[in-house]
């Protein structure tokens, strides 16, 4: 029997280690530490009800457990045998407790190739990798095929890199292989940026095995001895088992020198980032690698032909290596069966914003937004309505209603839009103004624009002003086609991925939401009730009784009125703070 | 096979033209006469200097098949390609890219020193671009100015077009530049946003000179010249170095490489000098003082002495002096101790010349005209001064000067030429070609062959010397004595000879640097030549035409040279000489210093 006790960041933070030494300090107290293996398991993906103690192999998932709750689990789960209800997830339709994983929504429509190990094995055990067929694809690679034949079933899966582009994997390798060099180099793009997002640091830290397997493959097929993973320094868990992850595979000979007795010798290093956004762009991480400053350059040349120091260099990202073992030992064949047409296998989002179930889901390409955000990610919030979908991180565009049915793939997002990204998705409702949401947006791109071409270092800072210009109640009709101008020229003559998309959140806002806009410039009025500026406290006559609670609580003195006489909100004094509306029980006080 | 040059073939603008592969789109339109406007993109070829960060992004076009425009700076042409530099799509391109630039930039043209040389304010022009959209609430990136003793900084005209940065970096190595902060902040400023004075900066002006906006430029001494001319107490004597001479009349719309030597002097002295002299004579001077110093290390070399430092550098070039006590303090033994012919001239003027006319040095005012910003900086370095009074009291670069002719109204192309005054204005050729590479080892063969053989010189042309190529040697025979020779010129290839001598495995007896690309005719106080080679090759052109034309072409038949040493030095490296001519040099190494 086992105990899985997820190890992720997120549940890390909420006192996971605690559960697990009091899990073993009650399984060591009744006599039963060599019957029940505790297991400090990577992200099992349901952070929204972390921390979360899986029982294997019943598949018992339990949710939001404290540390208090490991004397139940054993007393009552392990030698009882009696699942204990209150920590089970409960559906939110049907209010019942779900007694196992493979019953829960959440897990249901999911197919985890990228995550298969997530949630399973203990990260910083590098036997528990090999029992489940880890570094087997690298056996097979090193004793039974040529670099060709590796480039060749990668091709043939139709795999396409996870890092937002969706360039096919196996031309990238053959490209680099093609490139004659003394020296070539495989990088690992693990510079997560997106807010919100973090496949990749669960991916490394639940499964850090799987990657150093992938890139070992990839040298091996382009023909390169060095590997490096660029990591962002704030991704201390994942840091720490890359580093445990590398010694241990050195010590298996899985690295180093000779791997596996052959000729072939690999190792890999990290490089530590300091955080920006802007170097998940290739050229731009691989200068920030050499030590200069960390913004891009124009392709031609691709890092393919010269990279790193010069030398052809093949960047994947860390979803796109966690896949590659897979496809090497089940067949291109298989993969290629999962997927749509132009997009195959499949992909990890990270669920966040109004959504029941905020996590990390992989599901194969062509699932549609519906199936994600209502089935999987259990519907919106507090029954508020759908309103809109950002996909692709900060450089998206926010999808509709009209968009849910559109499978997920590469080409259909961009079709739609938006973009696939490094998987982000952010849920908003009827709660959220569409102008705010784009301007939210800029304000990160603004932040985190390099600098180096104008349009992006001041269009998008001009763009932001603008939007912010018109969420103050000060825009009018013709800013709105200055603000389609600008965002189509910063996306036309921006030099790197960041500008050329940065503006996706304005276009699609101005596309799907232009009467939100109209009702801004037009008619000063936020529809949702967000913008500070164009909203205004009433006090329906009607509902008020006149006991004086909100003009107590008001701090600006802006509310007038007798005991048990009708209140009025002086508009011009009001600082919108929102305190009245709370304190008053006769629910008088509206936002207009 | 031959080395067939690989070709493309491609339309541009509905022409079209084939080109050596990898040529740039925006070169290929060049060739057909489309001129595409940018303002980042740099290109001196003869001197192997580009820059093409992509950056400005004025130079779109629209390529058939491709999603967005492309940078013609930095995109190469392709095979079939289709390119449309002038649609309406690439023009309101370029306006809203041009209208974003100007919205965070300060707009106070009438007192900015680059108005009317100002490419950003000339593309505004050409663009059309009448009002800035949404300027009334743009927030403008500030930075806090920055002064130094010959350049300014003001960041928040900077347009981010790097041109700096990469004369700093690639062309000078001297890494005081490069970008910083990020975002709407990132500007180009010396590591930790210290000032100019706390980093590395040699004050060789490049940066200044390449720099398209008012974000760099020189320290405007013009406003003390003109007062101390006013001063009816202040006799003012001025300088004028020899490659002024070949770049002043671009800034009155003659042609580069117009000699404009006779009417600055008549210009000089409408301006209120009281005597108008020639840093030529310096020239001539500092040839002695050097000459003689290499011949000595050379014999003392020859008779075993292993004390002997060589090889001998030049001493002539402030920045290039500023670069080695920063970068090389541990060779500070083994340039000349010979002064720059600017302080040479300075300490003769306030000694020899001014008990001459009879007028204290307090009361004597040196100006020198410069094609240079660090000579500025020179001329206030504390050993170059008595008593605080300075041997040189002010220096202007070629592009104040012009201003300032331009302001007395003086109109320099109908000025008929004068004489300089004697006796500090008589020079020689070799004088003369101080001001381009090669020139100054030059001028010191033709003398010290003379002195070390006691033979006639037959031929004066050293033209092995002569050249752009950025690093050069050739070995000169001295009557059996074969003397290697070695030129530099831009800091970055001085810094390659100085490696060698170093490590000890640099081979010449003599060195010549220049810290600027071209020599001081492409000094970084000339007026701007905004990218063209052409330019500099004319003035290079002009300077060894004057050179030509000189009666006396060897700085020790300079007869008021001769006169200086019987009347008042005794004899070159002599006492007294050493004690005006000559200077040592300092341990610079910045330790760097954050102040928060």
């Amino acid at each position: 029997m086992h105990l899985l006790v997820c190890g992720g960041t997120g549940c890390h933070a909420s006192e996971s280690d605690a559960i697990l030494w009091n899990l073993r300090d009650e399984l060591e107290a009744k006599g039963l530490s060599d019957k029940v293996q505790v297991i400090l398991t990577g992200c099992f993906g349901f952070c929204e009800k972390g921390p979360i103690v899986k029982v294997m192999p019943d598949n018992t998932f339990y949710v939001q457990v404290k540390p208090d709750d490991a004397q139940a689990i054993v007393e009552e789960h392990i030698i009882k045998g009696r699942k204990i209800t209150r920590l089970l997830y409960h559906d939110p339709k049907t209010k019942e407790p779900v007694g196992d994983s493979k019953h829960m929504g959440f897990f249901k429509k999911q197919l985890r190739i990228v995550l298969r190990n997530c949630g399973f094995i203990n990260p910083e055990n590098i036997d528990e990798y090999i029992a489940r067929d880890g570094y087997e694809a690298l056996g097979q690679v090193l004793s039974e095929m040529t670099p060709e034949q590796v480039i060749e079933i990668i091709k043939d899966s139709g795999h396409r890199g996870r890092g937002g582009a969706g360039f096919p994997t196996g031309f990238k390798w053959e490209i680099a292989r093609r490139n004659k060099s003394d020296e070539k180099y495989v990088v690992c793009n693990a510079d997560e940026g997106d807010p919100g997002a973090f496949m990749d640091r669960s991916v490394l830290e639940g499964d850090p095995h799987s990657v150093l397997e992938a890139m070992t493959i990839c040298g091996y097929s382009i023909g390169a001895s060095k590997g490096l993973i660029y990591v962002r320094a704030e991704y201390p868990l994942a840091i720490h088992r890359l580093q445990v992850a590398i010694r241990q595979a050195h010590e298996y000979g899985l690295l180093g020198k000779n791997i596996l007795g052959t000729d072939f010798s690999f190792d890999i290093s990290l490089r530590l980032g300091a955080g920006a956004f802007v170097c998940g762009e290739e050229t731009a991480l691989i200068h920030s690698m050499e030590g200069h400053r960390g913004e891009p350059t124009i392709k031609p040349p691709f890092p393919a032909e010269s990279g790193y120091r010069g030398k052809p260099t093949n960047v994947n990202n860390v979803e796109t290596f966690a896949s590659i073992p897979v496809i090497i030992l089940k067949g291109a064949e298989w993969y290629k069966r999962i997927g749509t047409e132009k997009s195959k296998g499949t992909k990890v989002f990270a669920l966040a914003g109004k959504i029941n179930n905020v996590g990390l889901i992989e599901v194969p390409m062509g699932t549609t937004l519906r199936e994600v955000i209502f089935e999987i990610g259990g519907g919106i919030r507090n029954g508020k309505k759908f309103k809109a979908v950002q996909t692709g991180g900060p450089s998206g565009g926010c999808l509709t209603e009209k968009h849910l049915d559109v499978p997920i793939d590469f080409d259909n997002l961009v079709a739609a839009g938006s973009m696939m990204g490094s998987g982000g998705m952010i849920v908003m409702d009827e709660d959220d103004c569409m102008v705010s949401v784009a301007k939210y947006f800029l304000d990160f791109t603004v932040e985190e624009s390099c600098g180096k071409c104008s349009p992006c270092r001041i269009g998008n800072k001009r763009l932001y002003e603008l939007l912010n210009h018109i969420c103050e109640g000060k825009g009018n009709v013709s800013d709105l086609d200055r603000l389609r101008n600008m965002s189509l020229v910063i996306k036309d003559t921006s030099l790197c991925g960041l500008g050329q998309t940065s503006p996706n959140p304005v276009l699609s806002t101005l596309d799907n939401f232009m009467d939100e806009y109209i009702a801004h410039v037009r008619d000063k009025k936020c529809p949702a009730g967000k913008c500070k500026d164009l909203m205004e406290y009433y006090i329906i006559p009607e509902n008020c009784v006149g006991c004086t609670a909100c003009a107590r609580v008001c701090p600006v003195n802006a509310i007038s009125g007798e005991r048990k006489e009708i209140h009025y909100i002086n508009p011009e004094v009001c600082i919108k703070c929102g305190a009245c509306m709370e304190k008053c029980k006769f629910d008088a006080i509206i936002i207009r | 096979m031959g080395k067939m040059m690989e070709t493309v073939r491609l339309t541009i603008d509905n022409k079209e033209i084939e080109v050596p592969k990898g040529t740039t789109i925006y070169k290929a339109a060049k060739q057909l006469g489309i001129e595409i406007p940018t303002l980042c993109y740099l290109h001196l070829d003869d001197l192997n200097i580009e820059n093409k960060p992509g950056g400005c992004r004025i130079c779109v076009a629209e390529v058939q098949g491709r999603r967005n425009l492309a940078p013609t700076c930095s995109t190469n042409c392709e095979n079939g390609m289709v390119v449309k530099t002038h649609t309406t799509r690439v023009l309101n391109a370029r306006r809203t890219v041009m209208e974003f630039i100007l919205s965070d930039h300060p707009t106070d043209c009438l007192v900015c020193p680059k108005s009317g040389t100002c490419e950003l304010q000339n593309m505004a022009h050409l663009l059309g671009i009448r009002e800035i959209p949404g300027a009334e609430y743009a927030e403008m990136s500030k930075y806090k100015p920055d002064t130094s003793p010959s350049i300014i900084r003001d960041l928040d005209k900077c347009i981010m077009c790097r041109r700096c940065e990469m004369m700093c970096n690639d062309v000078q190595t001297v890494g005081a530049l490069s970008a910083v902060n990020r975002g709407f902040m990132a500007a180009v400023a010396p590591a930790f946003e210290q000032n100019l004075e706390h980093s590395t900066c040699t004050y060789c002006g490049q940066c200044v000179a390449v720099c398209p906006t008012g974000a760099l430029t020189e320290v405007d001494h013009t406003p003390e010249v003109l007062r101390a001319l006013a001063d009816p107490t202040k006799t003012v004597i001025v300088q004028t170095a020899p490659a002024v001479r070949a770049a002043l009349g671009e800034a009155f719309g003659m042609a580069p490489g117009t000699l404009v030597t006779g009417k600055m002097v008549a210009a000089l002295r409408a301006l209120g000098f009281d005597y108008v002299f020639d840093t030529d004579f310096g020239a001539d001077l500092t040839i002695m003082e050097e000459g003689t110093e290499l011949l000595d290390r050379i014999k003392r070399h020859l008779s075993g002495d292993t004390t002997v430092r060589l090889p001998l550098l030049t001493s002539c070039c402030p920045g290039w002096v500023n670069f080695f006590e920063e970068y090389f303090p541990d060779l500070k033994d083994v340039p000349s101790s010979a002064k720059s012919p600017q302080q040479m001239f300075g300490a003769i003027a306030k000694s020899y010349f001014a008990e001459k006319i009879k007028v204290d040095r307090e009361n004597l005012v040196v100006v020198s005209i410069m094609p240079c910003l660090a000579k500025k900086y020179e001329c206030q370095r504390e050993e170059f001064s008595v008593n605080g009074n300075r041997d040189v009291d002010y220096s202007i670069s070629t592009r104040e000067l012009a201003a300032f002719i331009k302001q007395a109204n003086l109109d320099l192309n109908n000025l008929e030429d004068e004489e300089f005054d004697a006796p500090l204005g008589e020079s020689t050729g070799a004088g003369v070609i101080f001001g381009a590479t090669g020139g100054v080892i030059e001028a010191a063969c033709r003398t010290a062959y003379e002195m070390y053989t006691g033979k006639k010189l037959d031929r004066i042309d050293f033209t092995e010397l002569r050249g752009l190529e950025g690093v050069r040697s050739a070995t000169i025979d001295f009557d059996g004595l074969p003397l290697n020779i070695g030129i530099a010129h831009g800091l970055g290839n001085a810094r390659k000879l100085l490696d060698d001598v170093r490590s000890g495995k640099s081979q010449f007896h003599a060195i010549e640097v220049m810290a600027c690309p071209g020599g001081c005719i492409g000094g970084g106080g000339q007026p701007a030549h905004h990218g063209n080679s052409e330019i500099i090759k004319a003035r290079a052109a002009a300077i060894y035409r004057e050179d030509n034309k000189k009666p006396l072409r060897k700085s020790h038949e300079n007869p008021f040279i001769i006169k200086l040493y019987e009347e008042y030095l005794g004899h070159p490296n002599s006492e007294k000489a050493h004690h005006l001519l000559h200077t040592r040099y300092f341990d610079k190494k910045k330790k760097v210093i954050v102040k928060q």
